[in-house]
C-alpha cells in the first residue's frame, strides 16, 4: 500500500497537511506534515504534490534500523531509536521526510489516511 | 489563549520601532478577531478626523480565531483603515495563505502607524521582524514583485504587496496576495502605499493551540465531510463565483453599461462555462478550503496568466463595459492585479468614464485621444493604466466616480454608481429591493460582501418591500462580517449548504469558551453598530441620505433585459430605510439610539 497523488487535481490549499499534523501531533501547524505540496506560480500555474512512495530508501541508508514497516506496510521512523542522524531525509527521492519544529527526530507517512480524507479535490488516494 | 497567537505586532514605520504586545483577552472577547479587531482598533487608536493617507491613519491586518486551522475555509483576513476613497470606515477580506501564515509566525494582527521615510518591506519569520529597504521593488508590479521576494526569501514566505496604484494613491488602491488574491475594496493599499510600504513577507513554524483538541478533530471532520457531500460541491469546483454569470444575466442582474440594465447581449460569451472551456488551466483554492472557487487562467490572445476573473471582476469589467471577450476580460483582470487597482471600482470608473463619453459629457480632448465607447477593450486596457498612474483623465478617475462626477458634473452624479463614495459591486439593483437595501446600508459603502441578498429577491418578489426582507438583510449583515471576524470563508454556507450553526461548537473547541450561535451574532451586532458609530464620528452630517443608492436605480428606468423598463420608486427606497432603522434600533436618521448601544455594551467605548 501507498499514497498516490494526482497532482493535476490538487488546488493548493493545504488541508491534506494541517491533517496530517493533527492526526499525529493534535497540533494545527502545516509545518508538521509528511507530504508537500509546492505551488509553481505565476507561471505555469500548477500544484505539485509530493508524497511518500514507501520506495524503502530511508531505510536503506538509517544506521540504526529505526526504520520498520507497520501493519499497513508504511516505513515509520521510531523516535525511540532514531539518533536523529537525518541521513533519511537526505536519501528520500521525494523529499518527503520532514524535520518538523520542536522536535529532533524526522517524520514520515504512516498511511494513516487522514490526508485523504481531508482532501476536498480527490486528489489523494491509498492504494497498492 | 486558545484559537488565538496571543499577539499583537505593532510596526511604526515613522521611527521604524517594532513592538510585540499581548492580545487584550477581552478585547478578543467582545469583538473576536478580523473584521471586529480592525473595527476597534481604528475606533479607539487613530484620531477623529485623520487624514486617511497621512501619519494618524492605521492599517490593520487581522487574523481569526480560526484563521489557519483545520476548519473548511480557514483562510481570512481582513484589512481595515480609515478609507481614503470614502471618508469613513475601509475593511477589505482577502483570502489565500497569508492570514495562516501571520499567525502560525505568532500574530494575530499587525498594525502599520506612521510613513516610512522610503520603501520598506515588512519581514516577518517567527520572531525575526525587520523593516527592510524595498527601494528597488518600488514602482513594480503586484505579481512581479510577489514573484521577486518568493524568489528571494524562499516559497513558503507568504506575501501581500502593492503595485502602482497603491503607490500614486489611487483611492481604491488594493493590496494583492498569492498571484491574484486581493484585500480589494476601500483602498486599503491606498494607505499601504502612503504609509511607504511595498509588502509583507511572513513565514511562520508555530502550532495554534486550541482549547479542546479532540472536539476540535472530531467537527472538523464532520465540517470537512458535510463540505465533500455537499450537493453543490461538483459544480462549485468547477466554475467557483462564475457559476453566477449566466444565472445573472438571465434575471436581469448582470451590471451591463454602467448599471443600464442587467442583462448583456454578449454576455454568453462571458458565462463560466465558457470561461472553463477556453482559458482556466487549475483550480486554486485559499488554505484549508475543500471548494476552491479560484480558477487559475492563461490567456492565448494577450499572452499572460492571471487568477480568475471572477464574478465581480466578469460583471464590472466585462458586461459593465460591455466587454464581450472573456479573454479581454482576463487581460483587464491582469491589469488591474498587477497594476494594484480594485477591479470592481476599476470597472466602475471605466464604466462610467464610457457613458460620460458617449453621452457628450467626456470629449476626446478629455481622454487624450481614446475612443472610449463602450465595448472598445484597448481604449479601457489604456484607461486602467491611466489610472494606475494618474495620467490625463486617470488621475481624475483615480478620485473615486463619486468624486469624478462631482467634477464632471452635468447630471453625471446620477449615473456615478456609488454609495457612501464606495463603487457598487456586481449586481444591478433597479428592481432588487433586498439587494440594493444591501448596498445602502454595507459599512464600507455599495460592496455585496455584507449581504448577498439577490436570490431572496428572486425568491419572494424583486419589488416587494416587506420587514421580512429587512430582516433578511439585517441577519445577512451579522451573518457575514461574522465570518470575517472569526477567519473564516462563508462560502461553505452560502454556496455548499452547511449548516451554519456547526460554527458556534467548533468557536468553542477553539477557544474554549462556550457560545451560542446566537452569542457570536450579537459579536457580529456589536461590530456593525460601532462601525456605524465610525461613519458618524468621521463624516460631518453622517446620517440618512448618506444610505442612498445612485438615483440611477430610482430616476432611469432599465433599458433592457428582464427589467426594462423597471427602477425602484424613492418612495420606496426611503420605506426601506425606514423598517431597516426601525429594526436595527436606529432613530430616523440611522444614528444608533443610546439603547441600542447599552444592550450591545458600546456605551463606554463609544462615549
Amino acid at each position: 500500500m501507498r499514497l498516490y497523488a494526482d497532482s493535476s487535481k490538487c488546488s493548493g490549499c493545504k488541508a491534506c497537511l494541517l491533517a496530517c499534523a493533527f492526526s499525529h501531533f493534535r497540533e494545527n501547524n502545516i509545518r508538521k506534515a509528511a507530504l508537500a505540496i509546492v505551488p509553481h506560480f505565476p507561471s505555469p500555474g500548477k500544484y505539485e504534490v509530493r508524497v511518500c512512495t514507501q520506495c524503502g530508501e530511508c531505510a536503506k541508508v538509517c544506521p540504526v534500523d529505526a526504520i520498520p514497516q507497520n501493519d499497513k506496510g508504511a516505513y515509520y521512523i521510531d523516535p525511540e531509536l532514531c539518533i536523529a542522524c537525518d541521513a533519511c531525509i537526505d536519501a528520500c527521492p521525494e523529499h518527503v521526510i520532514f524535520k518538523i519544529p520542536g522536535r529532533d527526530q524526522p517524520f514520515e507517512c504512516d498511511l494513516c489516511g487522514e490526508c485523504v480524507n481531508f482532501c476536498g479535490m480527490n486528489v489523494l488516494s491509498i492504494a497498492e | 489563549m486558545n484559537g488565538y497567537a496571543g499577539t499583537i505586532l505593532r510596526v511604526n514605520l515613522t521611527t521604524s520601532e517594532i513592538r510585540k504586545e499581548p492580545l487584550d483577552e477581552k478585547v478578543a472577547r467582545d469583538f473576536l478577531g478580523g473584521r471586529g479587531l480592525g473595527i476597534y482598533y481604528l475606533w479607539t487608536e487613530v484620531p477623529k478626523g485623520a487624514d486617511p493617507l497621512g501619519p494618524e491613519n492605521k492599517l490593520v491586518a487581522s487574523t481569526g480565531p480560526l484563521s489557519g486551522l483545520l476548519v473548511p475555509g480557514a483562510g481570512k483576513m481582513d484589512w481595515a483603515c480609515k478609507s481614503p476613497l470614502t471618508g469613513g470606515y475601509a475593511g477589505a477580506s482577502v483570502g489565500g495563505h497569508l492570514t495562516a501564515e501571520i499567525k502560525y509566525a505568532g500574530y494575530d494582527a499587525i498594525i502599520f502607524e506612521g510613513i516610512s521615510p522610503k520603501p520598506v518591506y515588512l519581514f516577518i519569520d517567527d520572531d525575526r521582524v525587520e523593516l527592510r529597504d524595498a527601494s528597488d521593488l518600488w514602482g513594480k508590479g503586484s505579481i512581479t514583485t510577489e514573484e521577486i521576494l518568493k524568489k528571494r526569501l524562499g516559497e513558503e514566505f507568504q506575501i501581500a504587496t502593492i503595485g502602482p496604484g497603491g503607490e500614486n494613491l489611487v483611492k481604491y488602491a488594493c493590496i494583492t496576495h498569492d498571484f491574484g488574491r486581493q484585500a480589494g475594496r476601500g483602498g486599503v493599499g491606498a494607505v499601504m502605499g502612503a504609509k511607504k510600504v511595498k509588502a509583507v513577507a511572513v513565514r511562520g513554524s508555530k502550532t495554534i493551540p486550541v482549547a479542546d483538541p479532540e472536539r476540535f478533530w472530531e467537527l472538523a471532520h464532520a465540517m470537512f465531510r458535510a463540505c465533500k457531500e455537499a450537493e453543490g460541491l461538483g459544480p462549485w469546483q468547477r466554475y467557483g463565483t462564475t457559476i453566477v454569470t449566466s444565472w445573472c444575466d438571465e434575471v436581469g442582474a448582470l451590471p451591463t453599461r454602467n448599471f443600464q440594465q442587467g442583462s448583456f447581449e454578449q454576455g454568453p460569451n462571458l458565462y463560466g462555462q465558457v470561461m472553463r472551456e477556453r482559458i482556466v488551466i487549475t483550480d486554486k483554492g485559499c488554505f484549508a478550503c475543500p471548494s476552491p472557487c479560484g480558477k487559475y487562467s492563461y490567456t492565448k490572445k494577450h499572452g499572460v496568466f492571471v487568477e480568475g476573473p471572477e464574478y465581480e471582476t466578469i460583471a464590472l469589467v466585462g458586461s459593465n463595459c460591455a466587454l464581450g471577450d472573456i479573454e479581454d476580460v482576463a487581460y483587464g483582470n491582469y491589469l488591474c492585479d498587477e497594476l494594484g487597482i480594485d477591479s470592481i471600482s476599476a470597472g466602475n470608473a471605466v464604466a462610467f468614464a464610457m457613458e460620460c463619453y458617449e453621452r457628450g459629457l467626456l470629449t476626446p480632448e478629455d481622454t487624450g485621444g481614446l475612443d472610449l465607447r463602450f465595448g472598445n477593450a484597448q481604449a479601457a486596457f489604456a484607461l486602467l493604466e491611466k489610472i494606475a498612474r494618474r495620467e490625463g483623465l486617470g488621475n481624475l478617475l483615480a478620485e473615486g466616480v463619486k468624486v469624478a462626477s462631482q467634477r464632471i458634473g452635468q447630471g453625471s452624479e446620477e449615473f456615478a454608481v456609488q454609495v457612501k463614495g464606495m463603487e457598487q459591486s456586481g449586481y444591478e439593483t433597479h428592481n432588487a429591493t433586498a439587494m440594493l437595501l444591501a448596498y445602502m446600508t454595507a459599512d464600507v459603502g455599495a460592496h455585496h460582501n455584507r449581504a448577498w441578498a439577490i436570490t431572496y429577491d428572486l425568491q419572494v418578489g424583486r419589488d416587494r418591500v416587506a420587514p421580512e426582507k429587512v430582516a433578511r438583510v439585517i441577519l445577512l449583515q451579522h451573518i457575514r462580517p461574522l465570518f470575517d471576524s472569526m477567519g473564516a470563508c462563508r462560502l461553505q454556507w452560502v454556496e455548499l449548504g452547511i449548516d451554519v450553526t456547526q460554527y458556534a461548537p467548533m468557536m468553542a473547541a477553539v477557544t474554549g469558551i462556550e457560545r451560542s450561535w446566537e452569542d457570536l451574532l450579537k459579536i457580529s451586532e456589536r461590530t456593525w453598530n460601532l462601525t456605524r458609530m465610525y461613519w458618524i464620528r468621521e463624516v460631518e452630517g453622517f446620517g440618512r441620505t448618506w444610505d442612498y443608492p445612485a438615483p440611477r436605480f430610482y430616476k432611469h428606468p432599465s433599458t433592457g433585459g428582464p427589467t426594462k423598463g423597471q427602477l425602484t420608486p424613492f418612495e420606496a427606497v426611503q420605506q426601506l430605510l425606514d423598517m431597516y432603522y426601525e429594526q436595527r434600533g436606529w432613530d430616523k436618521n440611522g444614528i444608533p439610539t443610546p439603547e441600542k448601544l447599552a444592550e450591545l455594551g458600546l456605551t463606554e467605548l463609544v462615549r
